[in-house]
């Protein structure tokens, strides 16, 4: 993307003010995607943005400057800039050789840019066709494809240099339904961190269908209750859970500000002894896998939660130097335009023993939840809501009534210990998009279906 | 005009003379600078200072549609970018209203959006200011643990859209704030709160009023509990009445409207909310963060009343959805670069009533201040209205504000809720949003606890 030498002598000027570290990152990212809505392919997109963010570490503050112009002169004024706001205070020259590290990117089948056009058009109307036979009751389809490749290269003062080719392929579909009581929607996606070959493994028009059923299922749904009852969460989904109820508390930035109810409590019973938690950049295909981070750290796999105890946080190499450990692999930023923090990857539980068959059975009365939506935490309070898309009374230790959606709101500690029964059909969850300080990044999740003995659900209903 | 617009519009021109017999062209180009400076325990932790720029080009080509962009002005992809939005426009669907917009006749007033004073304000005072904004925090009560983070942001813009169907415009923005997110906690007890100052000149920033709000918002939910469930009156804070705002806004689209995904399709001319309830979308109104003099396709943005007391009056639209819909662009075309104009409110604010908060709150026996929701993103459908969010607030008890509460949710349908508003505020606040808040008292909605 650069060579060497404009590397080396970037580095060069970046520390020329007496910095302690300097970094540079460069991005060269393409994508595509294709739209249909009301039966039409309304357009296809076509994307790209290449740049380079230089960061300067001067004792704990850091400067960063970032650049659309890859030249030695736009660099040049990148590292200026950086170097200037981090305000070191002497001057010094030191030179830096940056000794490239060979990582191996990620398997791509077929690059989704060699695939043509037609073929990505050919998906949207197979899912279109597909989802508006499921019945006079859908009223609309929208469905949407995107690829995207990332190429990045990262370069530090302590001589590293690595890069990573990162290719994602993405697809889903929307489906409102109308009847007498109004409008209801369903949706469904799709996306792994592998190319085209994506649509060999998964048809798009099953996950049309499944957009469509549950639209048209939610027609007939019930008010959601309101207060403190049991919630069991199906296979997949529940990782939006974890992701908010202890992953963002799990952040080694915010527990270093006290903004965490986890802070200094490893080694300490914090979850359920059910609960062993992961956090694995690692997860081959994954929509949270990389080789390297946006730090040049390889991905590592986090045991966060074992056995209900917290192990350990995760870390960015400015949280680990101030730590005098290693970074954990989960320096992650959205673009070059923005400096990296520590951000999740691939979160997940482990299987537990229980049947889901069981774990629904041997519960009286609740609320059980088929997908979720997003979520949010207050990290330091520990309170976390997470939205319900698809949900059902449990009566009797049956699946019942589909219910409308709505949040559930519960604290990250409490709801931990509460988690009494594990199922042993894990599975990941639907690619979703991780925001944290106005930075958006790629994480997946995944659980097994699994209980929690109290969760306040939502709802309007008595 | 200044240097850096005419820049953009060389590029702009350009590239629409880059279309071939037949073909509409429509590029938008913007250039952005801006600075962000976070303090932690006195301390500078970040000093970003970034520039970026970018293009966008829709193509419209026998009544199809394809678009391209990049993120930098680079002189070498532009040709790439027109031959990529040309080829797209090959796949699009034939829709014989596709077209771009056309000047239609209403002129661009300058409202004075940029101020010089934001490009010539000093760093080091920038950093002072966020530095002083934490001193303030610290010092404002002996409970407050810290800053999580101690902000100053400033951006200067300038962005341009260009056609070969008559429109040519150009905008220049500035604007800057202070933000700060603080930790209180008494004994095990920890909560949050934040404040910020949001101005288009440096020089009027409000740090104590930034620093006070965090301040109060934190301390005054120490010892908080959860509620029991029931169904009662809730006051939303102006902060969270302007996050509904938003939401009611998007469901007034004129492109959720022709795709049947509107809840309101169907009721123009109906009643639909409360009598005390007029709802305008104005981004001429320069108090306004989000005030802009042209929409994303070029036109001149004006006041549109969407709602006048409780009748449903319009939809928004841009060129496409207006045509469609047979009412022409209400100038209501949004957009960044790097997408084709969606349709959206960008400036909503209800007209004001007459008492402040604490006199509505005087008339109230038992009810729930919300101050702050989370997790509306996941809490709300704007096609079927449900709606469920989670909340932290004060208890209203005989007309007085009494103990705080958290970790419970709110939930009504959006309809319901408009239908249920006893009382609109007349403490009108500025955001840093796309919608102005004021207090609104609700009736009737339910709240989940234990």
């Amino acid at each position: 993307m650069i060579e060497e030498p404009l590397i080396n002598t970037t580095l060069a000027t970046a520390l020329s003010t007496g910095a302690d570290f300097a970094e540079v990152f460069v991005e060269d990212r393409t994508s595509s995607s294709a739209r249909l809505d009301e039966d039409r392919i309304e357009e296809l997109t076509s994307g790209r943005s290449r740049g380079a963010g230089v960061r300067v570490i001067v004792g704990d503050s850091t400067g960063f400057a970032h650049t659309a112009d890859l030249s030695e002169a736009g660099l040049r004024a990148a590292a200026e800039a950086a170097a200037a706001a981090a305000k070191g205070d002497h001057g010094s020259t030191r030179t830096v050789e940056v000794k490239r590290q060979v990582v191996e990117p990620a398997h791509v089948g077929i690059y989704p840019e060699t695939v043509a056009k037609a073929r990505k058009v050919e998906l949207l109307n197979a899912a279109n066709d597909k989802a508006r036979a499921a019945g006079g009751a859908i009223s609309q389809v929208s469905a949407a494809y995107s690829d995207g490749r990332r190429r990045i290269m990262v370069a530090n003062s302590d001589g590293l240099l690595a890069s990573d080719d990162q290719v994602k392929t993405w697809f889903a579909v929307s489906c409102v339904a109308s009847g007498d009581t109004g409008m209801q929607t369903g949706r469904e996606s799709l996306g792994l961190t592998v190319g085209f070959e994506l649509f060999d493994e998964f048809d798009v028009t099953e996950l049309a269908a499944r957009a469509a059923q549950r639209a048209i299922t939610k027609l007939g749904a019930r008010p959601a209750p309101s207060g403190m009852m049991p919630v069991v969460i199906g296979k997949g989904g529940g990782g939006v859970l974890f992701h908010e109820a202890c992953g963002h508390g799990l952040e080694a930035d915010l527990v270093a500000k006290s903004a965490s109810v986890f802070k200094d409590r490893r080694g300490e019973l914090v979850a359920s002894p059910l609960v062993t938690l992961v956090d694995d950049g690692t997860m081959a295909r994954e929509w949270g896998t990389f080789s390297i981070d946006d730090e040049g750290r390889p991905a590592q796999t986090n045991t966060l939660i074992r056995d209900g105890v917290l192990q350990d946080y995760m870390y960015d190499g400015i949280r680990a130097r101030n730590n005098d450990r290693l970074s954990s692999g989960n320096g992650r930023r959205q673009s070059y335009q923005y400096l990296p923090m520590v951000r999740m990857t691939n979160t997940y539980i482990t299987n537990g023993e229980d049947t889901p068959d069981s774990i629904i059975a041997d519960t009286e009365s609740g609320v059980y939840v088929a997908q979720l939506g997003g979520g949010q935490v207050n990290t330091a309070t520990g309170d976390f809501v997470f939205g319900m898309t698809e949900a059902y009374l449990i009566e009797d230790g049956r699946i019942t009534s589909p219910i409308r959606e709505g949040n559930l709101i519960g604290n990250g500690p409490e709801v931990l210990q509460s988690i009494d029964a594990l199922g042993n059909d894990f599975e990941m969850g639907s690619p979703g998009t991780c925001g944290k300080d106005g930075q958006g990044v790629p994480v997946g999740d995944g659980t097994p279906t699994l209980r929690v003995t109290r969760l306040t659900v939502g709802g309007t209903a008595a | 005009m200044s240097t850096e617009v005419d820049a953009l519009f060389a590029v702009a021109d350009k590239i629409v003379g880059k279309a071939l017999p037949g073909e509409q062209i429509e590029v938008v180009v913007v250039n952005e600078r801006e600075t962000e400076i976070s303090v932690y325990e006195g301390d500078i932790e970040s000093f970003t200072s970034s520039a970026s720029q970018g293009f966008g080009v829709r193509i419209i080509s026998d009544h199809r549609q394809g678009f391209a962009y990049a993120g930098s002005l680079d002189p070498d992809v532009i040709d790439e970018v027109v031959g990529d939005a040309r080829d797209n426009a090959s796949f699009g669907t034939v829709d014989e209203e596709l077209g771009l917009a056309e000047p239609d006749g209403l002129p661009i007033v300058d409202l004075g959006l940029f101020n010089e004073n934001v490009a010539s304000f000093p760093n080091d005072t920038k950093i002072e200011l966020a530095k002083e904004l934490e001193r303030l925090v610290v010092e404002g009560d002996p409970r407050i643990l810290g800053a999580e983070s101690s902000e100053f942001n400033d951006s200067v813009s300038e962005a341009v859209v260009v056609s070969n169907t008559g429109i040519r415009v150009s905008g220049r923005d500035s604007g800057c704030y202070v933000s700060t997110s603080v930790l209180a906690e008494d004994g095990e007890d920890t909560q949050t709160g934040f404040g910020f100052s949001v101005t288009r000149d440096p020089n009027e920033l409000d740090i104590a009023r930034a620093a006070s709000e965090a301040v109060q918002r934190a301390t005054r939910l120490l010892g908080a509990d959860k509620p029991p469930s029931e169904r009662i009156t809730v006051v939303l804070d102006p902060f969270v009445t302007a996050q509904f705002l938003s939401i009611i806004g998007s469901t007034l689209s004129g492109g959720a409207v022709l795709k049947g995904r509107s809840l309101f399709g169907e009721r123009l001319g109906e009643l639909v909310s409360a009598a005390s309830i007029t709802l305008i979308d104005d981004p001429t109104d320069t108090r306004m963060m989000t005030a802009t003099e042209a929409d994303g396709e070029g036109l001149a943005t004006r006041r549109n009343v969407l709602i006048e007391d409780g009748v449903l009056k319009m939809f928004v639209n841009n060129a496409y959805t207006g045509r469609r819909l047979g009412t022409a662009s209400t100038g209501c075309a949004v957009r960044g670069y790097s997408s084709t104009p969606s349709v959206g409110c960008s400036a909503l604010q209800l007209l004001p009533g007459k008492r402040q908060q604490d006199e509505m709150i005087a008339d109230i026996d038992n009810g729930i201040l919300i101050q702050g929701v989370a997790g509306l993103h996941s809490g709300v459908n704007a096609v079927s209205g449900d709606f469920s969010t989670g909340a932290e607030g004060l208890r209203i008890r005989n007309g007085e504000l009494a103990e705080p509460l958290r970790e419970f949710t709110i939930a009504s349908t959006l309809q319901r809720m408009l239908m249920d508003v006893a009382e609109v505020g007349g403490d009108l606040e500025w955001l840093p949003m796309s919608a102005a808040g004021l207090s609104l008292v609700v009736n009737d909605v339910t709240v989940s606890g234990d």
